[in-house]
């Protein structure tokens, strides 16, 4: 993928927002760029000439993002942030090799923000199938902020993790409490595993009398069966309308007989989905934001 | 009252250290880089344990609402395995410049060896290469010489004594340390170092400027909530309200704040967002339980400390 238009675009939105001295000193990092040690010491520095402000962007710059690079969502990303992506789109490097060894040192010293930043930028780096067992390292952690920034309004999982890790990121996003409706292509990469696995775990909160997202049945509709069809039975005599929403939308993505029967039930639901009033993104702003 | 603990290694405590000391009141503290109760023989478990400072342990923090912050160095211990500690200083540039970075330390010399020498005025240049403060640890034995020639050497490599903090004082040092325009900060540790009581009379002696306490709690027998306790009975016996803060809160964010790393709105503006956030979504609360808020009482702990 080339990664000049992706730093031409990073450039364009960040400058204007960052204090003139910030300018100078990243336009000068990124021409003379030219030894690792000097990368790593510019990485770590920027917040200190960037600052740290979130950047005001427009639904141009966001449709732009959209479209050099499927899935790219710079919406809440930080002037620090955008800054340390276009020092790391600038790693002087002649392999793809020498570029993911000097990656993997800057991953090895990174604080917070920084791993938040590195995993982040993942979709936008060149060389991108050289990345995923990174990628999967990042869905291995266990700080929040970090995990949310792989896992969440990040393409690359999407477009590059192996099913078992995909399948652990999803996973692990519903049982550390994460906003599934935030990860970029969830639908498109939903599977009969990660249906069993969500239902499996449905039945463990249940057993533990636990409160259990309703956005999980999103991963279990088009794999509902005769035998699992139960489950949404259940989910339907929940006293939370909410959970009643998923239910229904979950049997509205099945093409099972007896799923179109026990959805026919719910005229009020049925027609609520039909006007596009219940979705998934509703199910999960309200049941994350509640 | 908000108080600030400027030396104290979460590393070693648990996540009930963690919410007693928010509850107690403290807002923020400072993890110096030190030693882990036995020497490491590689330069990799160094790099993994500052990329430990300012990342897992940041975070472990953050989700009790307290700031974490750090110093970063080459203890006087184990600057001795030389072939090691040459390492370990290739190291240090890579991580004295991070964020939430907010000095050098702690160094100093432990046994005074000539090993310890060398490579605390090689921090002591770093320090002031990148523009630091230095927090500084006086040895046990043989402390008022050492304490001396810590701030002898540190004015002999052009350090300005007021980018320089010089911890564990007591009695027999602070006048010295203040004289010279250092600061003086005081652990209050069971048996080894200070006592509160002690602590109470030297900031009717001394007043408050320039003086900072904190807990320096680790792997041995110490008390994390040294800072909050020691500012109660401060109060008890009648020191001022504004010492009392100044010793245990403005002093250390004024020290320690040179690094440009460490502001009052870092904590006073957080976002209550980001405590929900983390909250319902972290890992050490395991599977979206409730924090607990009401525990760590620690009723049983008498707030004088010897
Ligand atoms: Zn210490």
């Amino acid at each position: 993928m080339p990664t000049a238009p992706i730093s031409e675009y990073l450039l364009r939105i960040l400058l204007p927002q960052i204090p003139a001295p910030g300018v100078t000193w990243l336009q000068n990092q990124l021409n003379n760029l030219k030894a690792e040690k000097e990368f790593y010491l510019a990485f770590s520095v920027a917040s200190r000439f960037t600052g740290k402000k979130k950047l005001n962007l427009t639904e141009a710059d966001l449709l732009e993002a959209e479209t050099l690079r499927p899935g790219f969502n710079p919406a809440s990303w930080t002037a620090d942030q955008v800054a340390r992506t276009l020092l790391v789109l600038a790693i002087p490097h002649e392999t793809p090799e020498a570029y993911v060894a000097t990656l993997n040192r800057v991953f090895s010293t990174a604080d917070l923000n920084e791993l938040a930043t590195l995993y982040a930028s993942l979709p936008l780096l060149p060389y991108p199938e050289h990345h995923v067992k990174r990628a999967a390292e990042g869905v291995r952690t266990t700080m929040t902020q970090v995990f949310d920034a792989i896992a969440l309004h990040n393409p690359y999982p999407h477009d590059y993790l192996p099913q078992e890790a995909w399948n652990q990121l999803v996973v692990k996003s519903v049982f550390n409490v994460r906003p599934l409706y935030q990860i970029y292509g969830l639908d498109n990469r939903r599977n009969e595993a990660l249906a069993q696995i969500a239902i499996d775990y449905a039945h463990e909160r249940w057993a533990a009398g636990r409160t259990l997202t309703p956005e999980l049945w999103r991963l279990v509709g088009p794999f509902l069966s005769p035998e699992n069809i139960k489950n949404i039975e259940k989910l339907l005599q929940s006293p939370e309308e909410i959970q009643h929403q998923a239910a229904a939308l979950a049997l509205s993505e099945s093409n099972l007989p007896e799923a179109r029967e026990l959805l026919a039930k719910q005229p009020n639901l049925t027609a609520a989905i039909q006007a596009g009033n219940i979705t998934w993104q509703t199910i999960g702003e309200s049941a994350y934001h509640a | 009252m908000l108080f600030i603990d400027p030396h104290v290694h979460m590393t070693s405590r648990t996540t009930d250290d963690y919410e007693a000391m928010r509850k107690a009141g403290i807002v923020a503290m400072i993890e110096p880089a030190f030693w882990m109760g036995q020497p490491r023989t590689e330069a990799g478990t160094f790099k993994d344990y500052y990329s430990h400072l300012i990342g897992f342990e940041r975070f472990r923090a953050s989700q009790f609402g307290i700031k974490h912050y750090c110093t970063i160095g080459l203890n006087s211990k184990e600057a001795n395995n030389e072939p090691l500690a040459e390492e370990v200083m290739e190291l240090l540039p890579l991580f004295v410049l991070k964020e939430g970075v907010v000095g050098v330390g702690e160094i100093g010399y432990d046994d005074q060896t000539p090993a310890e020498d060398k490579y605390y005025r090689l921090q002591l240049d770093l320090a002031k290469e990148v523009n630091l403060p230095v927090q500084i640890h006086t040895p046990h034995r043989d402390k008022r010489k050492g304490t001396l020639r810590s701030m002898e050497v540190a004015l002999e490599h052009g350090l300005d004594p007021a980018m320089v903090i010089v911890d564990h004082n007591n009695e027999e040092t602070v006048k010295d340390v203040l004289d010279r325009g250092f600061w003086a900060a005081f652990t209050i540790y069971p048996h080894t170092k200070m006592g509160n009581e002690r602590m109470t009379e030297i900031v009717r002696q001394y007043g408050h400027e320039r003086i900072m306490i904190n807990s320096a709690a680790d792997w041995g027998i110490s008390d994390p909530l040294a800072v909050p306790k020691t500012a109660e009975l401060m109060l008890e016996r009648g020191i001022s309200e504004e010492s009392v803060r100044m010793v245990t809160y403005q002093n250390a964010l004024a020290a320690f704040g040179q690094s440009g790393q460490m502001q009052e709105s870092d904590w006073l503006a957080a976002s209550p967002i980001d405590q929900s956030l983390k909250f319902s979504g972290n890992s050490i609360l395991r599977g979206g339980q409730t924090p607990r808020v009401e525990t760590g009482e620690n009723e049983n702990d008498s707030r004088i400390i010897r």
